[in-house]
């Protein structure tokens, strides 16, 4: 069977038909994976055993006759810093190195009781701090399309794979923009639902007012099949939300005509490369021409979202990776003579540089005396930034901007200065900071054949709008997988 | 410069790190840069502007309530009986570093 373009329906229609049974298409991905992915580098750990046992029972029920569930025998990755019962679990850093989790992330077992195969875990930065994969602890992840440049991060190793096919669907998490800026690297399709639409239950803490799981896929069609699966209320998230989950796939079927989509000049201004700006402003127009009206809005405190976030990430970074001391699980340094000496050294050797940086930051802006100056101020300016969204939306039903300033970069380009590398999540930490859903539609390409994603910001827990607009887009530009037609 | 090197040494503390004389330069230098970026929001007046910790500040809260009554809709009934098991001791000692069985093994506390 041809793995290229395999999509969510096709996979299971396959199996559902017995064209191909569950069992073999998992071996093929496998094969694939052992041919292709030493030059990509996005797994880190494969789940043999428990792929297959998926798979066969995904046979036994096609082989009754029955009628799949909607993921049946769909083979997916999961970015690692989702735990996996009993297959081993690192967030891309050493200091989790050998932790195999004793429970399942939500999830990722609610997308495995709806019959998907998971292949293994996915490469990204060290506890999704980073916008490259450049800080995984373990490889780097190189960019499908140019294996010079980045994937994106940090679910480099999720879109990667999607990219590559060497998974149908994956599963990534965004902070600050972790899934919509490598799907838009890589070309494929990335959303962050709306904050407490997905439960955050086994998903390693980060920030965790603004850690999101979502879907990273070939079509938007996928991303809404995944969606239907992973959302909802789950008593072990208290932030998860109680708000009904609509059928996003039927909800797909609705026009577009008549939608309103705002365009705000703050992501169209400096600092924006000029083949990214000509492809977001061609992908609105293509909008315009199939019914959507294009009104101008205005979100005047963009300008500080970078600061906001880089303030209020780090210092719920720092809480939470408090935990990480050598006692429980992960890593233990060798020979230290008190418990306090163990807790330094067993940090010191096990985080990287970009994880000790953000400790660092966000340990100052908590500390006495900078408190209010910092993290107070941060969380304010969070309310205006959050209201600059409310206001907009009270105009337009969607909001169509760049994902990120460039198309992908060069392996090595940014990593000596990370200040940098923060200013280029300019347009993908304001969904987060506002808890709003975002979604990375492919658009066009640059003259070196870099994908350029195009971003749809939709109202909170408005998912389906996002969308069917971001379907109107990826029909009217691209195959799906970053092709222009 | 905002950060000195005497800053680094201190926060480091605070977070339980160490790092090394090389790293401590570089973080100096990377500290300002960053809080120097940040600056910028003290070209906002928040004065009248409520923190906001998290979005379900805003949807689902009781906003007439106070305290943890304003996040009543994230909260259960006591339960007696049929609570969710805890980890079986040996599943949670599993990822130990050190162990006897029974309790995760430390350094000593206690330093003289």
């Amino acid at each position: 069977m041809n793995l290229d373009l395999l999509t969510v329906d096709a996979a299971r229609s396959a199996v559902q038909e017995r064209k191909t049974s569950a069992t073999a298409l998992a071996e093929s991905f496998y094969a694939k994976i052992e041919s292709d992915d030493p030059k990509i580098g996005a797994f880190l750990t494969l789940s043999k055993e428990r792929a297959m046992a998926k798979a066969a029972q995904m046979d036994a029920l096609a082989a009754k006759g029955e009628n799949l569930p909607p993921l049946g025998g769909v083979p997916v990755g999961i970015k690692d810093v989702m735990v996996t019962k009993g297959v081993r679990t690192t967030a891309g850093s050493k200091i989790l190195g050998n932790y195999v989790p004793p429970y399942d992330c939500t999830a990722v077992a609610w997308l495995e009781a709806a019959g998907a195969v998971v292949l293994g875990k996915l490469n990204c930065d060290e506890f999704a701090m980073g916008s490259s994969n450049e800080n995984s602890a373990w490889k780097l992840v190189h960019n499908p399309r140019d294996l010079t440049r980045v994937p994106g991060g940090s679910s480099g190793g999720s879109a990667a794979a999607v990219a590559s096919d060497m998974a149908v669907a994956a599963l990534g998490s965004d902070t600050g923009g972790s899934i919509r800026q490598p799907a838009s690297f890589c070309g494929v399709i990335g959303m962050v639902p709306t904050y407490g639409r997905v439960s955050r239950y086994g998903l390693i803490a980060f920030a965790s007012s603004l850690d999101h799981i979502g879907p990273l896929t070939k079509t938007v069609k996928d991303a809404a099949i995944v969606l239907r699966t992973i959302a909802g209320r789950d008593p072990m998230d208290s932030t998860s939300a109680d708000v009904p989950v609509p059928d996003y796939v039927a909800e797909l079927e609705k026009p577009v005509r008549g939608l309103r989509i705002g365009v705000a000049k703050e992501y169209l201004g400096e600092g924006l490369d000029k083949e990214v700006r000509s492809a977001i402003e061609a992908a609105i127009q293509k909008l315009a021409k199939q019914g959507c009206e294009i009104v101008d809005v205005s979100l005047p405190h963009t300008r500080y979202a970078i600061p906001t976030y880089y303030i209020v990430a780090t210092a719920e970074a720092s809480s939470n990776l408090a935990r990480f001391d050598g006692v429980r699980y992960g890593y233990r340094a060798k020979d230290a003579r008190t418990l306090s000496e163990m807790y330094r050294r067993s940090r010191d050797q096990g985080f990287g540089a970009e994880v000790k940086r953000r400790i660092m930051l966000g340990t100052y802006a908590l500390s006495a005396g900078y408190y209010d100056a910092y993290y107070l101020k941060a969380q304010r300016v969070r309310t205006l930034l959050t209201r600059d969204f409310e206001e907009a939306f009270n105009k337009v039903d969607a909001i169509a901007a760049p994902v990120s300033p460039t198309a992908a970069f060069k392996l090595g380009e940014k990593v000596d200065d990370p200040l940098a590398m923060y200013l280029a999540d300019i347009y993908t930490v304001t969904a987060d900071l506002a808890g709003i859903p975002g979604i990375s539609v492919p658009c066009g390409e640059t003259k070196n054949k870099l994908p350029i994603g195009l971003q749809i910001l939709g109202r909170h827990f408005d998912e389906s709008t996002i969308l069917r607009v971001a379907q109107a887009s990826e029909k009217a530009v691209t195959s799906g997988k970053g092709e222009c037609p | 410069m905002k950060v000195t090197e005497k800053d680094v040494a201190y926060v480091a503390d605070l977070g339980n790190l160490e790092l090394t004389a090389e790293e401590r330069i570089r973080m100096v230098r990377d500290l300002n840069s960053i809080l120097g970026h940040i600056d910028s929001l003290n070209e906002l007046d928040t004065t009248n502007v409520q923190p906001m910790a998290q979005i379900s500040d805003r949807h689902g809260v009781d906003q007439s309530k106070q305290g943890s009554e304003r996040f009543a809709y994230a909260s259960r009934e006591d339960i007696r009986e049929g609570l969710r098991k805890s980890l079986p001791h040996d599943v949670a000692l599993e990822n130990a570093p050190d162990s006897d069985g029974t309790f995760f093994k430390v350094p000593r506390v206690i330093e003289r």
